[in-house]
């Protein structure tokens, strides 16, 4: 159910962000999704990948600060309004959003939002219950 | 010259007084202080060991860690009832220094004092503004009761507030100015800023000490602020300021020997140098009844000049302090030692993080930014999780240490490894380069 994304610790100044992608292309990983949480002097780099061990194993070998936290992934329709039921849902059930992020999925008219909340189950079921679909992990990493 | 019958005895005449208070001296310490009565005791000492001013070599040194394992009062050679004041420094670690005065130490040093604020002719006529911080530090308070002595107009300014500070000088028509170098040339650099016609200030001189700076800086000083800079030495555990000042020959720093004894020693092995050769500076204080040290080794390194000086004074000169046989920074006039820091971090990361110190200058103001690598155990996925980090190691730090600090995040292996002893500190000011050997 839960959602392995890799963060990477990165000092805001130039080349990180390529250093990070060079280094995960070299090791066949590819990147799904990503986003970036920054201050005027560092950042956080999130990042969800097809193979999320061999990418936490490379960036570490890298000399990169990384951990892997999990979060949730949901389909919602890529259509206006589509988010927001998903969000009234989370509301209702009383969970706090820390963050999210969303990319367009190949799968036809949806959209893939991920979610860091402070609790990932009553999160997963509230969702399923409203008739979301929550993929599996595997989906998410080859989608 | 605040008091010529003593600042140019005749040396012989001196000497015997500097053995007659030395031998009080040891006596008092022997006999009130278990710390150097062991000491003593452990090297088959008796206090009337001490016949001549040469057998001061035989006698234990004292140390910093000794001054802190004794926290807060054990090495007080007074009960806590005579003691009327205490002050304190930065210790390596944790706890501080502790130094206590009774009333007699009080009037001894308001009468160092006095002699250096009058190195540069101050009177009774002068207005005096001090600059320094006011509190635990010596500084302030050094200087205010030196000058209040005197019978100077004293304005206590204490540090910061740099307009202000220049209006009061304005104002009161303030000659004299008591700070650190580094503030003197900050204010400086805001009088120019804000455009203050020379012709509206009085000051003359400036009495800057607290840190090391160079004949360069002194000629910037003079230029900018066009007064008269000397230099002042002096450190808590021996007294506060007071204990060493230039005259306005501008050629080291007079000592005043009739209350403390100093030595040069080799860091090493702890040998006795003669004058001219540089090395370590040692204390002995022969007057003080609160907390007497013998032969505290100050970590300061200069040479003693022993060549008799176009101002008359008799009492032996040192050279400006040229380095420090430790790791001690002074940033802003604050003693910081790279341990301090370090402990805060463990306490913080509960492993030894990796971190620099960056030291520098901006503006004439010393910066201090603390670089620290994030491990895995210090990473959050979250920012306000990695700033609650930012803000609670930077608020332990400026806790210990007493003056403001920048902390900087940085990506593991940014900090350069060397081999054996790791680099912690990088200081880019232009300070007196540090002797070697």
């Amino acid at each position: 159910m839960a959602v392995k994304q890799i963060s990477v610790f990165l000092e805001n100044k130039s080349g990180r962000l390529a250093a990070v992608t060079k280094l995960l292309g070299e090791k066949q990983v590819n990147i799904r999704a990503l986003s970036i949480a920054d201050t005027s002097d560092f950042g956080i780099l999130r990042l969800i990948v097809n193979d999320p061990d061999k990418a936490h194993k490379a960036l570490k070998e890298g000399g990169f600060t990384v951990s892997a936290t999990d979060v949730l992934a949901v389909a919602v329709p890529d259509t206006p309004g589509g988010l927001a039921p998903a969000l009234a849902v989370l509301e209702d059930a009383g969970v706090n959003i820390e963050y999210l992020y969303a990319f367009v999925a190949q799968r036809a008219g949806m959209a893939m939002v991920l979610f860091k909340v402070n609790d990932t189950e009553r999160a997963a079921a509230a969702l399923t219950k409203a008739g979301f679909s929550v993929p599996k992990p595997e989906e998410v990493y080859s989608v | 010259m605040w008091n010529p019958e003593i600042e140019s005895m005749p040396r012989e005449k001196l000497r015997e007084l500097q053995l007659k208070r030395l031998k009080e001296t040891v006596d008092l310490a022997y006999q009130n202080v278990p710390h150097y009565r062991q000491k003593f005791d452990q090297m088959g000492l008796k206090p009337q060991d001490v016949k001549s001013l040469d057998d001061l070599a035989h006698l234990p040194f004292t140390v910093k860690t000794d001054l802190r394992d004794h926290y807060p009062f054990g090495l007080f050679a007074a009960p806590l009832k005579d003691i009327v004041r205490v002050h304190a420094s930065s210790g390596t670690t944790g706890k501080p220094i502790v130094v206590g005065y009774t009333r007699e130490d009080i009037s001894t040093w308001a009468e160092v004092m006095a002699r250096t604020i009058g190195m540069v002719n101050t009177t009774f006529e002068d207005v005096v503004q001090v600059a320094y911080g006011y509190g635990l530090f010596t500084g302030g308070l050094g200087l205010h009761y030196g000058a209040e002595y005197m019978g100077a107009t004293v304005v206590p300014m204490s540090g910061g507030n740099t307009k202000r500070q220049i209006m009061l000088m304005q104002d009161f028509g303030t000659t004299v100015l008591c700070c650190t170098p580094s503030y003197a040339l900050y204010i400086a650099e805001v009088f120019a800023e804000i455009g203050v016609p020379r012709e509206s200030l009085k000051l003359r001189a400036g009495l800057l000490g607290a840190e090391p700076w160079s004949d360069a800086m002194r000629r910037e000083i003079e230029e900018k602020l066009k007064i008269d800079a000397v230099d002042i030495y002096g450190l808590s555990e021996v007294i506060g300021p007071g204990v060493a000042s230039e005259c306005l020959c501008k050629e080291g720093l007079h000592i005043c020997e009739d209350h403390f004894i100093p030595e040069i020693i080799d860091p090493e092995t702890g040998t006795v140098l003669p004058p001219g050769r540089p090395g370590e500076l040692v204390f002995t204080t022969i007057t003080k009844k609160g907390s007497p040290v013998l032969r505290y080794r100050t970590r300061d390194i200069t040479l003693l000049i022993d060549v008799p000086c176009a101002c008359g004074r008799t009492h032996i000169r040192m050279a400006r302090v040229m380095g420090r046989s430790d790791d001690m920074l002074i940033i802003r006039g604050v003693n910081v030692f790279p341990s301090q820091i370090e402990s805060v971090l463990l306490s913080i990361s509960h492993t030894e993080p990796h971190y620099l110190i960056v030291v520098d200058r901006e503006k004439a103001l010393d910066t201090l930014e603390v670089w620290i690598e994030v491990s895995e155990d210090l990473f959050r996925d979250e920012i306000k999780g990695l700033e609650e980090l930012e803000r609670c190691i930077h608020n332990e730090i400026e806790s210990v240490l007493g003056i403001s600090v920048k902390v900087k995040l940085v990506e593991p292996k940014t900090i350069q490894r060397s081999e054996g002893k790791a680099k912690r500190v990088v200081d880019k000011r232009d300070l007196p380069k540090k002797q070697e050997g």
